[in-house]
C-alpha cells in the first residue's frame, strides 16, 4: 500500500510559478493533444494559403477541384481538428490540474487521443486523395465514400469519451477532496464547454452514423433533415469554442494581471445560459430554407429571446472588467484608462487575450447576430458575409485565445523557454490583425454580393456574363493581403511553437531569477491571485469606469451595424 | 469572504458566493436584456410591417414530379432562348417554376416590375443556393421541397442568379438570367 501510495506521489510535481499540483498523466495528455492540434493547424494554414491565393480573382491559384478540396481540408483541420485537439488539453488542464487531483483512467484517456487521431488521419486521408469532396458540411445527395464519414465518426468517439473523463476528474477531485470551495470559474466554463460538446457530439452521432450507412447504400437521407440535425453539430460545436474560448478569457486575466471575477453570480450564470440555450444555433443556417416555418426560425435563431447572445454581452463586460479590475489592484488607478494603457502589451499571452476579445465582440459577435436574424438573412445567406463572420470568431476569437494561452502552456506545461521570443511578442498583432482586414474584407465582398466556396467569381465560361462591382476588386486586395497577412501569423505560431517543443530551452528558477527571455512576464512573476483589505474594499465601491465606456462604445456599434442591416433590407425587391 | 475581496478565475472561491453584483454591473445586464428583447422583437414585427421575409409556401415535391412542372411552365410561355436556355414570360400573378440542376438555373425569366409572382424554387439533385445578382437575393434550394416566394421585383434591369451552395465542380458556371421589363413583357431575349 505505502509503496502504491509512493509511486502515485511520485507522478506529481508543484508548479513553481502557480502552485498548482500538476500530475504527470494530465501532463503528458495535454502536451500531446496540443501537439496534434498545431500539427492540424499546419494542414489548415498551409490550404488556406492555397484558399486565399485562389480566391484573390487576380492570382486566382488553384484549379477548380483542388479548391473545393483545399476548402474541405481547412475546414475540417482548422474548425474540427486543431480547435478540438486543443479543447480537450485544456480539458485535461481545467479538471485534473486546476482541482490538483489525478487523472482518471489514463489508459483510456490515451485509447481516446489515439481514435481521435486515427479519425483525423483516416479523414485527410480521404480529402487529400480526393474521395471526399463534398466541403466540411458534406450535404447529401454529394457524396463522400464510407471511410470519409468512418473517420469522423471515430474522431467524434474519441472526443466523447476525453470529455468524458474530464467529468470523471470533477467527480474524482470533489470526492478525494483535493481543493476546498466551489471549483473555480475557469474550471466551471470548461465543465459548460464539455458539457455542450457533449449534446454537439450527439447530434454528430444522430447524423454521421445515417450518412456513412447511407454512404455505403442503406437507408435514406433527407437533405432538409440532415442540414437540420448536421447544424446541430456544426454550429454548437463553435459554442462549444464560445464557452472554452471564455474561460481561456478568465484564466489569461488571471495568469497575465491578476485579473479577477468581480462577481462569482453573474461570471457562473452566464455560462449557465450558455448550457441552456446556445445549442439552438442550428437554426443559423436554416433561415431561408424551406423546411421550416417562420416561427421556428424566430424562436431558434434567437437562442429562445436571445439569451445566449446575453450571457455574451454579460462575458464581453466582466472579463474587461475583471481585468481593469486586476490592474487597478495592482496599482494603476488613475483616469479611467491607465490600466489599459499600462497592460502588458508586449506579453503575447495578454495581447492574444485582449484582441480575441476585441475581435470576437466587435467583428464577430454583432455580425454574427446581425446575420442570425430571420430576415437580414435574406441578404447575407451563403454569401462571403457568413465566412467573414466566423473568421472573427473561431479565428480572431477562439483561435486567437488559444495561441495567448499557448504561451503560458509552453512554459507552464512543457517547461520550456518559449523560443524566438522577439517573433512570439508581436505573433499576436499580427495574426489578429491580418484576420480582422481578411474578415472586413469577406463581410464587405459578401454585401457585394459575392458567393462564399466559390472556386471562380468572375464567373468566366458562364451562359450569361456577370457584370462584377468594381469596387469588389479592391475590396479583394483587403481580404487577400489580409489572408496572406494572418496565415504567416499562424505559420509564425506554429514555428515557436514546434521548435519550442522539441528545442527549447527548460524553464529553471535561476532562468526565471535572471529575467531569461522566452519566460512571458506573467510567469516570471505571477500577479497576486487573491486580494482584500481596505484598497480592494475602496475600489469595488469605485468600479470600472474603463470598461463602461468600452461597453457603450460596443454597444452603439452593435445598434448602428444592426438597423443599416434592416435599411439594407428594406431596399430589396419585396419578397414574402 | 467578504465584499471586499477579490480572486481570479484560478481559485475555488470559498463559502457563499451568491452575491449581489456591483450597480455597473446590473446596469450592464438591464441594458443588455433589453436590447435583446428589442432584437427579438423585430423579426416578427418585420413580418407584420416589413416587405421581405423568407416565409413562403413550403411544400415536399417529388424532383422528377417538379422538374415536370418546370417543363409544363417553359412550355407554357416560353418566348425566346438564350445560349441554349429557354426565355419564359409568365403572366402577371403567375406562378413561375425556376430549377436549380447541375450546373444550370432553368429557364430564364423575363418579369415585370411592380408585378407580384410566386417563385418557386426546386433543385433536381443536389443542394443549390438561389442568389440574385447584385440585388442579394438569397434562398436555399433544396432538393425534395418547393420553396414559393411571392416576389414583386422593384427595379428593372438585367439580372442573374448565381448558385451561392456548393454543388460539384462546375459549381461556378451555374449562372441564370432574370430580366425585369418597365412595361408589360415583350417577347425575345433583350430588353
Amino acid at each position: 500500500m505505502s509503496t502504491a501510495l509512493t509511486a502515485l506521489a511520485g507522478r506529481y510535481r508543484t508548479c513553481d510559478v502557480t502552485g498548482l499540483k500538476v500530475n504527470r498523466d494530465s501532463e503528458l495528455l495535454i502536451r500531446a493533444n496540443a501537439v496534434v492540434a498545431v500539427v492540424a493547424m499546419l494542414v489548415g494554414a498551409l490550404a488556406a494559403v492555397g484558399l486565399v491565393l485562389t480566391r484573390w480573382q487576380a492570382i486566382h491559384l488553384l484549379p477548380a477541384d483542388m479548391y473545393y478540396r483545399f476548402l474541405t481540408a481547412h475546414g475540417l483541420n482548422m474548425l474540427i481538428f486543431w480547435v478540438i485537439f486543443f479543447e480537450m488539453a485544456i480539458l485535461y488542464f481545467a479538471g485534473p490540474v486546476v482541482l490538483g487531483c489525478r487523472q482518471p483512467a489514463p489508459k483510456l484517456a490515451w485509447g481516446a487521443f489515439a481514435l481521435m487521431v486515427v479519425g483525423a488521419v483516416m479523414v485527410d486521408f480521404m480529402v487529400f486523395t480526393g474521395r471526399a469532396d463534398v466541403l466540411f458540411t458534406s450535404y447529401p445527395p454529394l457524396r463522400a465514400e464510407p471511410n470519409y464519414y468512418l473517420g469522423v465518426i471515430l474522431f467524434a468517439v474519441g472526443a466523447l469519451i476525453a470529455v468524458s473523463l474530464f467529468f470523471a476528474s470533477l467527480v474524482v477531485a470533489k470526492r478525494e477532496k483535493t481543493y476546498a470551495g466551489s471549483m473555480p470559474l475557469v474550471t466551471f466554463g470548461a465543465l459548460t464547454a464539455a458539457v455542450i460538446a457533449v449534446i454537439t457530439l450527439l447530434h454528430g452521432a444522430a447524423v454521421y452514423i445515417p450518412t456513412w450507412l447511407w454512404s455505403m447504400n442503406v437507408g435514406n437521407i433527407d437533405p432538409e433533415v440532415y442540414r437540420m440535425v448536421w447544424w446541430g453539430l456544426g454550429h454548437s460545436s463553435q459554442q462549444i469554442n464560445v464557452a472554452a474560448m471564455v474561460s481561456v478569457w478568465y484564466l489569461l486575466g488571471g495568469l497575465t494581471v491578476g485579473g479577477v471575477v468581480v462577481n462569482e453570480k453573474v461570471s457562473r450564470t452566464a455560462f449557465v445560459l450558455y448550457v441552456l440555450f446556445i445549442s439552438m444555433a442550428s437554426a443559423h443556417h436554416l433561415l431561408v430554407d424551406p423546411g421550416f416555418s417562420p416561427a421556428w426560425k424566430i424562436w431558434n435563431t434567437s437562442y429562445a429571446m436571445y439569451l445566449a447572445v446575453l450571457a455574451s454581452m454579460i462575458h464581453g463586460f466582466t472579463v474587461p472588467a475583471g481585468i481593469e479590475m486586476g490592474q487597478r489592484l495592482r496599482g494603476y488607478t488613475s483616469g479611467t484608462f491607465e490600466w489599459l494603457r499600462k497592460a502588458p502589451w508586449s506579453d503575447p499571452g495578454f495581447s492574444g487575450l485582449w484582441l480575441s476579445l476585441v475581435i470576437f465582440g466587435f467583428l464577430g459577435g454583432i455580425t454574427g447576430v446581425t446575420l442570425g436574424t430571420e430576415q437580414i438573412n435574406i441578404l447575407a445567406h451563403n454569401t462571403l458575409r457568413v465566412p467573414g463572420h466566423f473568421h472573427a470568431t473561431v479565428v480572431g476569437g477562439t483561435t486567437l485565445a488559444f495561441m495567448g494561452v499557448a504561451y503560458y502552456v509552453l512554459p507552464l506545461i512543457f517547461r520550456r523557454r518559449v523560443a524566438f521570443w522577439g517573433m512570439a511578442r508581436i505573433q499576436p498583432y499580427v495574426f489578429g490583425g491580418g484576420i480582422s482586414a481578411m474578415a472586413i474584407g469577406m463581410i464587405l465582398m459578401g454585401i457585394l454580393g459575392t458567393p462564399r466556396r466559390h472556386w471562380d467569381s468572375s464567373f468566366a465560361g458562364a451562359p450569361f456574363p456577370v457584370e462584377i462591382h468594381p469596387a469588389s476588386e479592391l475590396v479583394q486586395v483587403l481580404f487577400g493581403i489580409g489572408g496572406l497577412l494572418a496565415a504567416t501569423g499562424a505559420l509564425m505560431f506554429i514555428a515557436i511553437a514546434v521548435v519550442t517543443v522539441f528545442f527549447g530551452k527548460p524553464v529553471t528558477a535561476e532562468a526565471i531569477a535572471q529575467r531569461a527571455s522566452g519566460i512571458p512576464q506573467g510567469v516570471l512573476k505571477l500577479p497576486n491571485q487573491v486580494h482584500a483589505g481596505p484598497v480592494a474594499e475602496q475600489l469595488d465601491m469605485e468600479g470600472v469606469r474603463g470598461t463602461v465606456v468600452l461597453v457603450a462604445v460596443f454597444f452603439v456599434c452593435f445598434i448602428v451595424y444592426y438597423f443599416t442591416n434592416w435599411k439594407m433590407l428594406s431596399f430589396l425587391w419585396k419578397v414574402g | 469572504m467578504s465584499a471586499h475581496e477579490f480572486h481570479s478565475a484560478l481559485v475555488p472561491p470559498q463559502g457563499i458566493w451568491w452575491k449581489p453584483a456591483h450597480k455597473q454591473e446590473r446596469t450592464w445586464i438591464a441594458i443588455a436584456f433589453g436590447w435583446c428583447l428589442v432584437l427579438f422583437t423585430m423579426m416578427p414585427l418585420w413580418h407584420f410591417k416589413g416587405g421581405q421575409n423568407p416565409a413562403g409556401i413550403r411544400y415536399r415535391v417529388q424532383p422528377d414530379a417538379y422538374v415536370a412542372r418546370v417543363e409544363r411552365f417553359v412550355a407554357d410561355y416560353q418566348v425566346g432562348e438564350e445560349s441554349g436556355i429557354p426565355i419564359v414570360a409568365p403572366p402577371p400573378g403567375a406562378d413561375v417554376y425556376l430549377l436549380g440542376r447541375m450546373w444550370q438555373w432553368y429557364p430564364a425569366l423575363k418579369l415585370q416590375k411592380g408585378v407580384s409572382y410566386t417563385l418557386h424554387l426546386s433543385a433536381a439533385d443536389v443542394n443549390h443556393g438561389f442568389s440574385l445578382y447584385p440585388v442579394n437575393l438569397n434562398f436555399q434550394v433544396v432538393p425534395g421541397y418547393d420553396y414559393g416566394l411571392r416576389v414583386v421585383p422593384n427595379k428593372s434591369g438585367d439580372f442573374r442568379i448565381i448558385c451561392n451552395e456548393f454543388c460539384g465542380i462546375g459549381h461556378h458556371l451555374m449562372v441564370g438570367k432574370v430580366l425585369v421589363e418597365d412595361g408589360p413583357v415583350t417577347p425575345g431575349g433583350q430588353p
